[in-house]
């Protein structure tokens, strides 16, 4: 395993990936707020969860692209395409499992069967992220091709 | 309710009913069997209460925009934009109806309502989403949501309607969490009030119009809008429908005076911090108006396929005056700068700089016909008032370096020009034939306007010139207690400042302190039921016209009382304005 390759490439992937989100959200593709739903997870204040959203967010992608580059690794090769259909089982995940099971983990997250409470308010991100614009799982797609193409089209394998 | 915009006062409205009964979407709660309603403000707050009486039975609809305190706001989250409506049924029965339809931009779109059960109803729109969530469903029918319940002594109904641009979106609980949220907003407004430095006989109409300020101040920004609307017609039916959702230089000088005067120094700070962000990225010019943001406003255009309010077409969005020239905000500007300073702030070096910058822009350019404090299309000409601002402009930053608030400014050159502003208003302005000054120079016409001469320190209310001034422009342009603007080709309005501006100019000197009193008195009497002012009132009906409500009125309401007050008790009057020319010449005269 290539640790610096790993360190360098993980680091600017995930750069990109959080800077594509970001973008998507300007544009109006989607309102999901990654780094906020994280933040939220540890405090309710809305400017702190943001920032340490972003921190959890960073690191959490970081730590992700270790598992990209197991897979390079134990295929023996990596190049954009491997890593684009990495990105794409990856967000495939994260918009069936994640986002459906999120208002279980997630303490301020509101269920859609129950209804918000006084401690739990917000939105669920319903089926496929489509409650924060039905674009959502088409940005969710493109930031983890990208994220995926990144790492595999850079990372070194020995 | 039949008009919101989010997430700014300038934003397309979700509901336009007021622009368009039939297509501008409205939420509407409504009892039938209805013999007459009420409404009223809970005491010191902008909470709103609608009571209903019926035959059968009373019930009290009330209407929030929920406020918290900073520190709620960290141990809790809290939808960024909100309303709250809760209706309670206080004797016998009452039937209610509901309907929810938004129509967003305009009312160009019809809102596509998704039922999310027990989330609440969820109507996407561009990059928001608007949430409706109710104690009892609603049932979506196509592009509104509706429902008829029956309400016995003691039931209540409550709704919240919320705006995200970010995901997730906060839906607050209803029940006894929103009834909290609803005491605590009276509660932070009631302290709110509370901070009101204000001693005279009209701490009502004070307070209501200190609380009318606050609503349309854009808390991100410090900004403050115009009026909340758009295209209220100046003349029912008529084409006078503008766009006044934008901050208005004009208003600075007036606003900075109520928020000092009043005590609400933290809301004078974000304002002026507004105005010195925004002014910068233009100097030295200055445009007329700005959006809340600090960007230029944006063009004028109809908007066709709203009827308007009662047939008053067109219907407008952005303000085509924000490519005028209208040289008085110069004055306006450095003005509210030096009762800023005067009020112990200082500035730093880059806004001293951007300060005289405007000032020497004035000192340039002063000369020049503009198209003056009332925006006409009809063309640029040379206004008495404009040249009263740009000498207000000279005055007003000459003094701030005599003070030492300002440091680097060409004062003798300001001097100069200064020195020739006056002549040239005392001898162009002047009409010895009328014994009037009058709106342009060398013209004959009155104009409201020319009250600010006293107000900004060119001349004594109380001199000769001042005293047959107004007494040919109570002649010509009074409207019973109110007064018009000007006389104008089509008919509008009486404006509602002009009233104010009489009043202060009589508590400056122009009459007794009685005057004063008694016209404030009869002019307040024209505010709505729950004592809000328009831009102009129908001096035969009282009915508002205009855009509503209007912050220029409320300021200016705030300003005259302030100067009743002051010189009730004997208080110096207008700080920031030091001496008159006159009593300059005068001074100087005998130093000589």
């Amino acid at each position: 395993m290539n640790w610096a390759s790993w360190a360098l490439w993980g680091f600017a992937a995930t750069v990109v990936l959080t800077t594509i989100e970001s973008g998507l959200q300007g544009l109006g593709l989607t309102r999901m707020s990654l780094p906020y739903i994280i933040g939220t997870m540890v405090t309710a204040d809305r400017d702190r969860a943001k920032l340490y959203g972003f921190i959890l967010h960073f690191l959490n992608g970081w730590a992700i692209s270790l598992l990209y580059v197991a897979a390079f690794v134990s295929i023996g090769k990596a190049n954009w395409w491997i890593g684009a259909v990495i990105g794409t089982i990856h967000a495939l995940f994260v918009l069936v499992v994640i986002m459906i099971g999120l208002p279980g983990i997630h303490p301020r997250m509101a269920s859609a069967t129950h209804g918000p409470t006084a401690t739990r308010q917000l939105e669920p991100p319903g089926f496929l992220g489509m409650n924060y614009g039905m674009r959502t799982p088409v940005s969710i797609i493109v930031s983890h091709v990208l994220f995926g193409a990144i790492l595999g089209a850079f990372y070194h394998v020995r | 309710m039949d008009w919101l915009c989010w997430p700014r006062f300038d934003s397309s409205p979700v509901f336009a009913g007021i622009l368009d009964l039939e297509h501008g979407g409205r939420w509407q709660i409504t009892p039938s069997l209805l013999d007459h309603t009420e409404r009223k403000y809970v005491e010191n707050s902008n909470v709103l209460q609608t009571m209903f009486h019926c035959h059968g039975g009373k019930a009290v609809l009330t209407d929030l925009m929920p406020v918290a305190a900073e520190d709620t706001k960290k141990r809790a989250l809290l939808p960024e934009n909100e309303i709250i409506r809760q209706v309670e049924c206080t004797e016998g029965n009452v039937q209610i109806e509901v309907t929810y339809q938004p129509r967003p931009d305009y009312g160009r779109t019809a809102g596509k309502l998704r039922d999310g059960g027990k989330l609440g109803i969820r109507t996407e729109f561009g990059s928001g989403v608007y949430w409706l969530r109710s104690s009892q469903p609603l049932r979506v029918e196509g592009d509104r949501a509706h429902a008829w319940f029956v309400l016995h002594a003691g039931d209540a109904l409550q709704f919240s309607l919320t705006y995200a641009e970010d995901a997730p979106a906060v839906l607050p609980p209803l029940g006894e969490w929103t009834s909290q949220r609803i005491e605590a907003t009276v509660l932070w407004w009631q302290q709110w009030v509370g901070k009101l430095h204000y001693e005279g006989a009209y701490r009502g109409p004070v307070i209501r119009s200190a609380l009318a300020l606050k609503m349309l101040t854009y808390a991100p920004s410090g900004a403050i809008v115009a009026a909340a609307t758009t295209s209220l017609p100046e003349r029912i039916g008529g084409p006078l429908n503008w766009d006044y959702r934008y901050c208005w230089l004009r208003d600075a000088s007036l606003t900075v005076r109520a928020f000092l005067g009043l005590g609400y120094d933290a809301e004078a700070d974000a304002f002026m911090n507004w105005l010195m962000y925004a002014t910068a990225l233009t100097q030295p010019e200055l445009r007329i108006l700005y959006t809340v943001f600090g960007e230029n406003a944006p063009k004028e255009r109809e908007l066709e396929f709203l009827t308007g309010y009662k047939q008053s077409r067109p219907v407008r969005v952005g303000n085509a005056a924000r490519n005028q020239l209208q040289l008085d905000v110069y004055g306006e500007v450095i003005d509210a700068a030096a009762q800023y300073a005067y009020a112990g702030r200082s500035f730093g070096r880059d806004e001293q700089k951007v300060l005289i910058g405007f000032a020497e822009y004035a000192m340039k350019n002063w000369n020049r016909a503009d198209e003056g404090i009332w925006e006409p299309r009809s063309g640029p000409a040379k206004h008495t008032d404009s040249r009263l601002l740009c000498w207000t402009a000279l005055d007003r930053m000459i003094k701030l370096v005599e003070r030492g608030c300002v440091q680097g400014a060409p004062v003798n050159d300001m001097k100069r020009e200064r020195k020739k502003i006056l002549h040239d208003i005392k001898q162009n302005a002047w009409n010895s034939k009328l014994q009037s000054y009058t709106g342009v120079l060398g013209g004959d016409n009155m104009d409201a306007s020319l009250l600010r001469i006293a107000y900004y320190g060119f001349e004594h209310a109380n001199s000769d010139r001042m005293r047959s001034t107004y007494a040919l422009l109570r002649q010509r342009l009074g409207a019973g207690d109110l007064l018009y603007r000007y006389r104008g080709g089509s008919s509008e309005g009486a404006f509602g400042i002009c009233s104010f501006w009489e009043v202060e100019y009589l508590a400056l000197g122009g009459g007794t302190l009685d005057d004063a009193r008694n016209l404030f008195e009869r002019v307040v009497r024209y505010q709505n039921d729950v004592g809000l002012f328009s831009e102009e009132i129908d001096p035969n009906t009282g009915e508002a016209l205009g855009n509503f409500p209007q912050a220029f009125t409320h300021v200016g309401l705030i300003s005259a009382a302030l100067s009743i007050s002051e010189r009730e008790r004997g208080k110096r009057q207008l700080p920031h304005r030091e001496h008159t020319a006159e009593e300059n010449h005068a001074e100087k005269e005998v130093a000589a």
